[in-house]
C-alpha cells in the first residue's frame, strides 16, 4: 500500500505547455497501482462487505475485506439469557433464511439437552418444511441479486414475485413474514394452519414452473455465460482449506452436505440428491443452486405426502411450556411453568456443536455450558463468514467486473458473517 | 474408523500431551496441555489422520480461573467423516497461542475473530488485526469483565455505552438470581 500515489491531471492548456517542453504528464501514471474502495455501501456487496482493492488498471493485485459494519454482538448477547429467549436473534443471522436458522439453533440446544432423539416424528417433518422452505427463499434471492448483479434485471423481479408467495406461506405459519422466530427448545411454537399443507402443494407447482423458467433466462444466456464461466474458479482443496460450505463447496465438486452424511430431523428417510459442479467457477455456483430448489421442492413433497399426525412437542414439561389450562390447574404444571419462565431450560453442563446444512452453508452452534438457564459461551460458526475468508485469495488477478460476479456468485448474508 | 479411534491414534502419537478422549453427546474431544505445541499435533492431525476442514476456532473466558482462556478447535475430515474437538487451555499472562493458520487457511479469519473478542494472540499469524471491531477499539467484547452494556471508549459518538431505550426491560436477565426488579438491569456490570 505503501506505493500509492495521489496522480494530479493537470488541465489541457498546462500539458499542452508541458508536451511543448517535452514533458510528458501521463509518464508518473506508468507503474502506478491505484486503490479502489468498494462498499461498504454498494449494491453488489449484498449489504456492509467492504473490500480495498489494490488495482493495475483493471486488474485486481490484492483485495482485503473488511467485515464488521453489522456486528451486533449476538455472541455476547446469548450468554445473557435463556436458551428459548435467544431463538429471535437467530433470525436476524440469515434473515433470508430465518426459519433455518432457527431449527438449527433448536437442534443445537436439544443436542445438548440429550432430547433431539426424543422429537415427535411430526414436528421432525415441519422443520424440515421450514429449513427446505428456507432455501428455496434464500436461493431465489441468491440467484435473482446475483443476476441482476451481472445485468440480468428480469430474473430478480421474476424470483420476488415467488418469494413473495414463500413469506405469505410463512405468515401463515409463524405469524411474521420476515421475524419467524418458529421454533422452541423441544419442538415448535405452533402447529401447521389447516389447509397450509394444500397451499404450500400448490405453490411448489408454481415455483417449479418458476425455477425453469428462470433457468432459461440464465443457464443458455451467452452474456450470463460469458460473465460467470471459468470467472472465480477455485479447486475442490482450496474449498476444503478455507473452510467453504454448502452450494460454494459444492460448486468445486466436494460431494458433502449434511443432510446426507450426517443425516438429522428425518432427511435419512427422504429421498433427494445432492448436485456438485465440476469445475468450481461462478456458473456451476449457480447451477449447483437452481438444482437444489428442484431437490427442496421434491424435499417438501415428500413432506406433505408423509407428514403424520400428533404432537409436535416433547412430551417433557421440563423443556416445553404445559397447556395453559393445566397450568390453572395442575400443581406439576404450574411449577413447570413458573420454573421455565423464571429460569429457562435447565440444560447440563457439557459441550456440543452442531452444525445444519443451512442455505448459505454449514451454520453451527458451539455451545459450552456450566448447567443452568443461560449458556456459558455460544459461539456461532457462520457459513457467511468463513466463504468470504476465500476472497482475498481469489480476487487477485481478476477485473473489478468480475469482483461482481463473484460476489454474487458466493451468496453472503453480511447480518450472519458479522453476527 | 471412528472418532475415538482417530483420538486413541493422536494420543498414541503425543503421549501425555493429550488427555482424554471425553466423550458427551457422541462427539469426542481431546485436551492438549501444553498450548505452544497444539499446532504440531493439529499439523499431525490434518496429515496423518484425514482432518482436512478446520470447522470451526472458538475461544472461551472462564473468568476466575487459573488458566482463565480456553481455545476450542472443531475439526473434520471429509475422507472419513469423523469430527473431533481439540481443547488447550491459554493463560491470562502469555495471552498467546501457536497459530494453526498454516495448517488450515480457514484459520486465518477464525483466529482474528479470537483475537478480536477474547484478546488471545496467535503467534506466526500472517495477518493478525481486529476483524468485527474496527482497527485500535481498546477493548475485546467477549471477555467476561467486559459489561453487556459496553465500556467507555475516546470515539463516544461511534461506541456509545448509553443503556438501551428499553431499560430494565425484558430481554437481558440472570435466570435464578434474586428478585427480577434486580435481575433485569440493563446496563448489567459482572461484579452484579
Amino acid at each position: 500500500m505503501s506505493s500509492v500515489k495521489d496522480i494530479e491531471i493537470k488541465d489541457a492548456a498546462a500539458r499542452a505547455a508541458e508536451a511543448a517542453a517535452g514533458l510528458d504528464a501521463t509518464d508518473d501514471m506508468h507503474g502506478e497501482k491505484m486503490v479502489l474502495n468498494m462498499g461498504p455501501s454498494h449494491p453488489a456487496t449484498h449489504g456492509v462487505l467492504r473490500l480495498t482493492l489494490e488495482l493495475d488498471g483493471e486488474e485486481i493485485v490484492k483485495a482485503v475485506p473488511d467485515v464488521g459494519y453489522l456486528h451486533r454482538g449476538d455472541e455476547k448477547i446469548a450468554e445473557n439469557m435463556t436458551y428459548n429467549q435467544f431463538i429471535p436473534y437467530t433470525d436476524r443471522l440469515d434473515y433470508l433464511a430465518p426459519l433455518a436458522n432457527n431449527v438449527a439453533y433448536a437442534l443445537a440446544v436439544e443436542k445438548l439437552a440429550g432430547i433431539d432423539q426424543a422429537l415427535p416424528p411430526r414436528c421432525q417433518y415441519i422443520r424440515v418444511i421450514c429449513c427446505e422452505l428456507a432455501r428455496i427463499s434464500a436461493h431465489l434471492l441468491g440467484l435473482g441479486a446475483f443476476a441482476m448483479d451481472v445485468g440480468a434485471v428480469t430474473v430478480f423481479l421474476h424470483t420476488f414475485t415467488q418469494r413473495e408467495y414463500i413469506y405469505d406461506l410463512i405468515e401463515e405459519l409463524t405469524g411474521a413474514r420476515f421475524t419467524t422466530s418458529y421454533t422452541r427448545i423441544g419442538g415448535v411454537s405452533r402447529d401447521v394452519p389447516e389447509g397450509w399443507l394444500t397451499k404450500l402443494e400448490k405453490f411448489i407447482g408454481e415455483v417449479r414452473v418458476n425455477i425453469d423458467e428462470t433457468e432459461k433466462l440464465l443457464s443458455r444466456n451467452p452474456i450470463f455465460q460469458d460473465r460467470t464461466k471459468d470467472i472465480g474458479v477455485y479447486s475442490a482443496e482450496e474449498a476444503i482449506d478455507f473452510g467453504m460450505t454448502g452450494p460454494n463447496l459444492r460448486g468445486s465438486g466436494v460431494d458433502f452436505d449434511m443432510r446426507k452424511a450426517h443425516p438429522y430431523l428425518v432427511y435419512d428417510q427422504l429421498d433427494f440428491e445432492v448436485p456438485i459442479g465440476s469445475k468450481g467457477d461462478c456458473y456451476d455456483r449457480y447451477i449447483v443452486r437452481v438444482e437444489e430448489m428442484r431437490q427442496s421442492a421434491n424435499l417438501l413433497e415428500q413432506c406433505i405426502r408423509e407428514i403424520p399426525g400428533g404432537a409436535i412437542n416433547v412430551d417433557d414439561g421440563k423443556f416445553v411450556l404445559p397447556k395453559k389450562e393445566k397450568v390453572l390447574t395442575s400443581m406439576e404444571e404450574l411449577i413447570h411453568q413458573f420454573m421455565l419462565v423464571t429460569q429457562g431450560t435447565n440444560l447440563p453442563p457439557g459441550e456440543v456443536y452442531f452444525g445444519a446444512e443451512n442455505p448459505k452453508g454449514e451454520l453451527g452452534f458451539y455451545i459450552h455450558s456450566k448447567g443452568g438457564g443461560t449458556p456459558h459461551r455460544l459461539k456461532i460458526r457462520a457459513p457467511s463468514f468463513v466463504n468470504l475468508g476465500i476472497l482475498q485469495h481469489l480476487l487477485p488477478g481478476h477485473m473489478i467486473s468480475d469482483v461482481v460476479a463473484i460476489l454474487g456468485s458466493l451468496d453472503f448474508v453480511m447480518g450472519e458473517c458479522d453476527r | 474408523m471412528t472418532a475415538a479411534d482417530k483420538a486413541n491414534a493422536l494420543r498414541e502419537k503425543f503421549g501425555d500431551l493429550l488427555s482424554g478422549p471425553v466423550e458427551f453427546r457422541g462427539e469426542v474431544a481431546l485436551t492438549v496441555a501444553d498450548v505452544n505445541r497444539v499446532a504440531e499435533v493439529c499439523e499431525y492431525a490434518k496429515k496423518e489422520l484425514g482432518f482436512d476442514y478446520l470447522v470451526d476456532l472458538s475461544g472461551v473466558d472462564n473468568y476466575g480461573d487459573d488458566p482463565r482462556f480456553e481455545l476450542v478447535y472443531e475439526l473434520y475430515g471429509y475422507g472419513h467423516g469423523c469430527h473431533l474437538r481439540l481443547k488447550v487451555a491459554v493463560s491470562e499472562e502469555a495471552c498467546e497461542a501457536p497459530s494453526v493458520s498454516g495448517v488450515w487457511r480457514a484459520a486465518d479469519w477464525h483466529e482474528r475473530e479470537v483475537y478480536d473478542m477474547m484478546g488471545i494472540r496467535f503467534a506466526g499469524h500472517p495477518d493478525l488485526r481486529r476483524i468485527l471491531m474496527w482497527e485500535g477499539y481498546p477493548h475485546y467484547p467477549l471477555r467476561k469483565d467486559f459489561p453487556l452494556a459496553g465500556k467507555p471508549t475516546e470515539m463516544p459518538d461511534v461506541a456509545f455505552t448509553n443503556p438501551a431505550p428499553l431499560e430494565g426491560g425484558p430481554f437481558v436477565t440472570n435466570p435464578g438470581a434474586c428478585s427480577s426488579d434486580k435481575r433485569e438491569p440493563r446496563a448489567k456490570s459482572f461484579e452484579s
